[in-house]
């Protein structure tokens, strides 16, 4: 059986930043990474790019060939693992291939969760998740005419915007009364529906799906309340699940995603988790949390690969802080924290009718929790310094919601510069 | 091996937010006198606008202002969040580089990057970040005020770097000590055809002559009296011409060796004009064998032989050295040495430049460099301050950073206008810290005479 001293499964953000933090502390242990992609590493983030036309798909990778030549790492494409079998530090491929390992890093990510709504299986949809994904999506949306969104969470109003750009009618049906619920609040889910409505698309919030059925269109959708909808093109955006499959019986313990401690530790030993599969300490709640976003990917799989070769200069993970930036019809939006203002805390808006701007600030303390804001820019980075450090701002609350730019990087000049 | 970069350096203390940087860097990249689209953004304290900053220039105090400007990180997390593979550190310059055709203008570089580096620029809808403009910055020699410089000392380290360490490694210093540092440097711009003499003193301490038999360096090495160093290097050198080889002979003496017992020998052969390049490493005592003043030893200062508290020495104020230090370098330039320069290990740019007039001198006559290097343990510091001791030396005046040919006499090779006071050296420091107001009074007064002593020679160089 082949042996290996790390292996990493998975090729996204996080299997990346621990190729570098292993690398950076051992610089010739064997080092191999299997990906159920078939493709070399790229991002799940820039696929909308690669559905609007914006970005170039054979220029969207994040490593090459050279990368793994160079830093001595085996890359496997078209490699998944299919099982664990911990108690004996093997990983079991989808071929059959057993390989050993050391030390073993799960960095699987999540899939579409797709809901169980009757008939789904009945009709063709299109998920966002990998490159071939977008290939699909965006060949089919320059066909489509009428088409339908489920679920109104980032990817899927990207993925509207596009259609809407294309061309296409577009309905967006939404479950919670709200878009981008966890995200932005309910004033600034009104500016990005309103920019929706006003170039033309319908968005429905507060509905759900009860069936689907082949049409000669496409698909037909029938709502809660007896409406139909018909589709030349389905995009179900509802949502990620970990893909966790591999662990059956391995002993690994798992919630949502894999349970890791704050080094990224899983409860078996030599095995690790980072990023979207995995379910760590959150920075705003007691209890560990899958944080799926590309910041905390990266750090939790420096951290993992830290740990994993042995670095002493790993510190403990802070939690996971929800982080997001969004683009939509030429304006952006930022959110920063959390956007859960309990009893007692403070919260401090702005916004200005003329230039559409919108600022929300939560403390806790005089601590920031969260800062969000559409049109206005400020520096996320030191935002979430400023949360992570639990910096008491009791004296610079009003001046940092007046001016969140300058001010933060006047603190961020002064504190940790 | 890996490289150094170059990197804008920003002095808060120096900065009175006059925003020439912002308006510089605005103009270079964006054609526009538009600050919010400078990638330099100077920032007041407590002033949140434009205006704000112009009006606090009125009342600018010390670090009233702050500074967000990319620092092209070694580990930039902008980097390693970014989605589209559209930055990427150059490996050449250290520059983080954006790349306008991959960028899908997603933000998350603004969200990983701590340090408000890289910003959305709401004219051109793009975010944009400090490129360094091609290593000539446009904000820095804008700025008059000193604050912005542009550190190319790393262009050294990746030149020397390449070239053979001629030092065996792991040297036994003290932890902190720069003297290592400097021998290295040395010994690698001298290059190979070398012979080295290093007397008694923190140098052959560290091991330069070597341990159970073998030497410590990669060249002939030998280890004189404190009394006779410069008589047997010249000793040698001599033999070497007569044999028809070019070697360069260099000593690395310490003050101690250099400026009391051993003076005689180093007055003789920079008298005959002996053909050498004479380097003395200033500590400011005799450090290696527990710290005992010497003729270098400033004023004021603790050695073990010269204590503070009641009872030290009597009918003294028991409070340190009680004389001046002997200036050792402008002795030499009273020999009319082919080249006397001095130098120090925080303005390593000078000391290569500095080296290289001294190497070229020392093969028709005499040549001598002093470089001042504070002492971890001797001066009790921190061991991680060595070059915020040395930098603060130089910018209060206490030494001066100059050269001397006889054709072309003093020169100084740093402003010596506008120091800083003494004091911010001597609280650097604990061997300082017993000072009375009035010896700390009589100090600045020295570093004011000798700074006007030495000018004097300058002028008169110069025909003033
Ligand atoms: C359309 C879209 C837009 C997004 N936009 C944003 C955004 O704006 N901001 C943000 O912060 N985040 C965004 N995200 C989320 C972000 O992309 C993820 O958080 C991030 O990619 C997580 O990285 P990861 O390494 O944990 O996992 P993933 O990127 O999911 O990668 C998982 C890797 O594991 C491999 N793999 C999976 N199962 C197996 C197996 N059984 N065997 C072997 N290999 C396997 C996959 O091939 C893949 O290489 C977006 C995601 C999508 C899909
Ligand atoms: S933009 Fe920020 S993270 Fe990137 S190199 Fe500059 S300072 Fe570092
Ligand atoms: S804005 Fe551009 S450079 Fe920044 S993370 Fe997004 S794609 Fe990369």
């Amino acid at each position: 059986m082949e042996q290996t001293q790390y292996l990493i499964v998975g090729s996204s953000h996080a299997a990346l930043e621990a190729i570098s933090a292993i690398r950076m502390h051992d610089a010739t242990g064997t080092l191999t990474v299997v990906t159920r992609d078939a493709h070399l590493p790229y991002s799940p983030t820039v696929l909308p790019y690669v559905v609007s036309g914006k970005s170039a798909p054979e220029r969207v990778f994040l490593r090459d060939d050279d990368f793994f030549a160079r830093n001595a790492v085996s890359y496997r494409p078209g490699a998944g693992l299919a099982a664990l079998h911990a108690d004996s530090n093997t990983a079991e491929l989808a071929d059959g291939t057993r390989l050993g390992y050391d030390k073993l890093l799960l960095a699987t990510g999540t899939s579409p969760a797709i809901p169980p709504i009757p008939g789904i299986d009945t009709v063709s949809y299109h998920v966002l998740r990998t490159l071939d994904d977008a290939l699909g999506l965006r060949d089919a949306i320059a066909q489509s005419r009428q088409a339908v969104v489920l679920g109104a969470g980032l990817v899927g109003m990207h993925a509207a915007e596009n259609l809407v750009k294309a061309g296409a009618s577009v309905t967006i049906v939404e479950m919670s009364d709200q878009l981008t619920a966890g995200y932005f609040d309910k004033v600034a889910a009104q500016m990005i529906e309103q920019a929706f409505t006003d170039n033309g698309a319908k968005i429905l919030t507060g509905s759900r799906v009860v069936r689907l059925e082949p049409s000669p269109v496409g698909a037909r959708l029938t709502l809660a309340n007896g409406t139909t909808l018909e589709a030349d093109l389905l995009l179900v955006a509802t949502g990620v699940k970990p893909n966790l499959e591999y662990l059956n019986g391995s002993g690994v313990a798992f919630d949502h995603g894999i349970l890791v401690d704050d080094t990224m530790r899983t409860s078996v030993a030599n095995v690790w988790a980072a990023g979207d599969c995995a379910q760590a300490k959150h920075f705003f709640s007691p209890t560990p949390r899958v944080n799926a976003i590309l910041p905390s990917a990266t750090e939790q799989g420096r951290l993992a690969g830290m740990a994993m070769a042995g670095d002493a200069g790993i510190k403990p993970y802070p939690g996971g802080v929800p982080l997001n930036t969004y683009h939509f019809f030429g304006r952006h939006a930022i959110s920063v924290g959390s956007s859960e203002a309990p009893e007692g805390s403070e919260v401090l808006t702005r916004f200005d009718e003329k230039t559409g701007r919108y600022l929300k600030a939560i403390f806790r303390d005089g601590r920031l929790a969260g800062i969000f804001g559409v049109n206005e820019f400020f520096d996320g980075g030191i935002m979430c310094q400023l949360i992570v450090r639990r910096m008491d701002l009791t004296a610079d609350k009003e001046r940092l919601v007046a001016d969140p730019l300058k001010v933060g990087r006047e603190l961020m000049s002064r504190t940790w510069r | 091996m890996g490289r150094a970069y170059s990197t804008i350096a920003f002095d808060p203390a120096k900065c009175d937010g006059c925003g020439d940087c912002m308006t510089a860097c605005a103009q270079a990249k964006t054609g526009t006198d538009d600050w919010a689209r400078s990638r330099i953004q100077i920032v007041g304290r407590g002033n949140a606008t434009q205006d704000a900053i112009r009006d606090a220039i009125e009342d600018a105090t010390e670090k009233a202002f702050e500074l967000a400007l990319c620092r092209q990180c070694a580990d930039p997390k902008c980097v390693t969040v970014c989605p589209a593979g559209a930055l990427a550190k150059d490996g050449a310059s250290g520059v983080i580089g954006w790349d306008a055709s991959k960028c899908v203008d997603c933000l998350l570089c603004t969200v990983g990057c701590a340090y408000g580096g890289i910003a959305l620029d709401e004219v051109s809808g793009h975010v944009s970040k400090c490129d360094t403009c091609d290593g000539k910055p446009a904000c820095v020699p804008v700025c008059s005020k000193g604050a912005l410089t542009y550190v190319t000392t790393a262009n050294i380290y990746n030149e020397v770097g390449d070239w053979e360490d001629l030092f065996a490694p792991g040297l036994a210093g003290c932890q902190g000590c720069n003297t290592e540092l400097l021998m290295r440097h040395t010994l690698r711009r001298v290059g190979p055809d070398t012979v080295l003499a290093t007397p008694p003193g923190c140098v052959p301490g560290m091991g330069s002559v070597g341990f159970n038999g073998t030497t410590g360096t990669k060249v002939p090495v030998f280890h004189p009296l404190l009394t006779n160093t410069a008589a047997m290097l010249a000793g040698v050198k001599r033999q070497f011409k007569r044999m028809g080889r070019d070697v360069t002979a260099l000593a690395i003496a310490g003050d101690g060796g250099a400026s009391d017992v051993g003076f005689q020998s180093l007055s003789g052969a920079a008298e005959r004009g002996e053909q050498m390049l004479f380097m003395v490493v200033d500590n400011e005592g005799y450090m290696n064998t527990g710290m005992q003043r010497s003729s270098c030893t400033p004023y004021g200062a603790w050695t073990s032989t010269t204590p503070i508290g009641a009872g030290c020495s009597a009918g003294q104020p028991a409070q340190g050295k009680t004389q001046d230090a002997k200036n050792l370098p402008l002795l030499m330039v009273n020999h009319r040495c082919a080249y006397v320069a001095t130098a120090s290990t925080a303005y390593m740019e000078d000391l290569y430049a500095k080296l290289d007039r001294a190497i070229e001198a020392s093969k028709t006559g005499f040549a001598y460099v002093h470089v001042y290097s504070p002492c971890t343990t001797g001066w009790r510091f921190p061991s991680d301050q060595n070059m915020e001791v040395a930098r603060k030396a130089v910018e209060t005046n206490f030494v001066m950073l100059w050269e001397f040919t006889p054709s072309e006499g003093l020169r100084f090779s740093r402003s010596v206008d506008d120091p800083l006071p003494v004091t911010d050296y001597l609280k650097a420091m604990g061997r300082f810290r017993h000072l009375s107001p009035e010896q700390i009074e009589h100090i600045q007064g020295k570093v004011v005479e000798n700074s006007k002593f030495i000018q004097r020679f300058s002028e008169q160089a110069h025909g003033g």
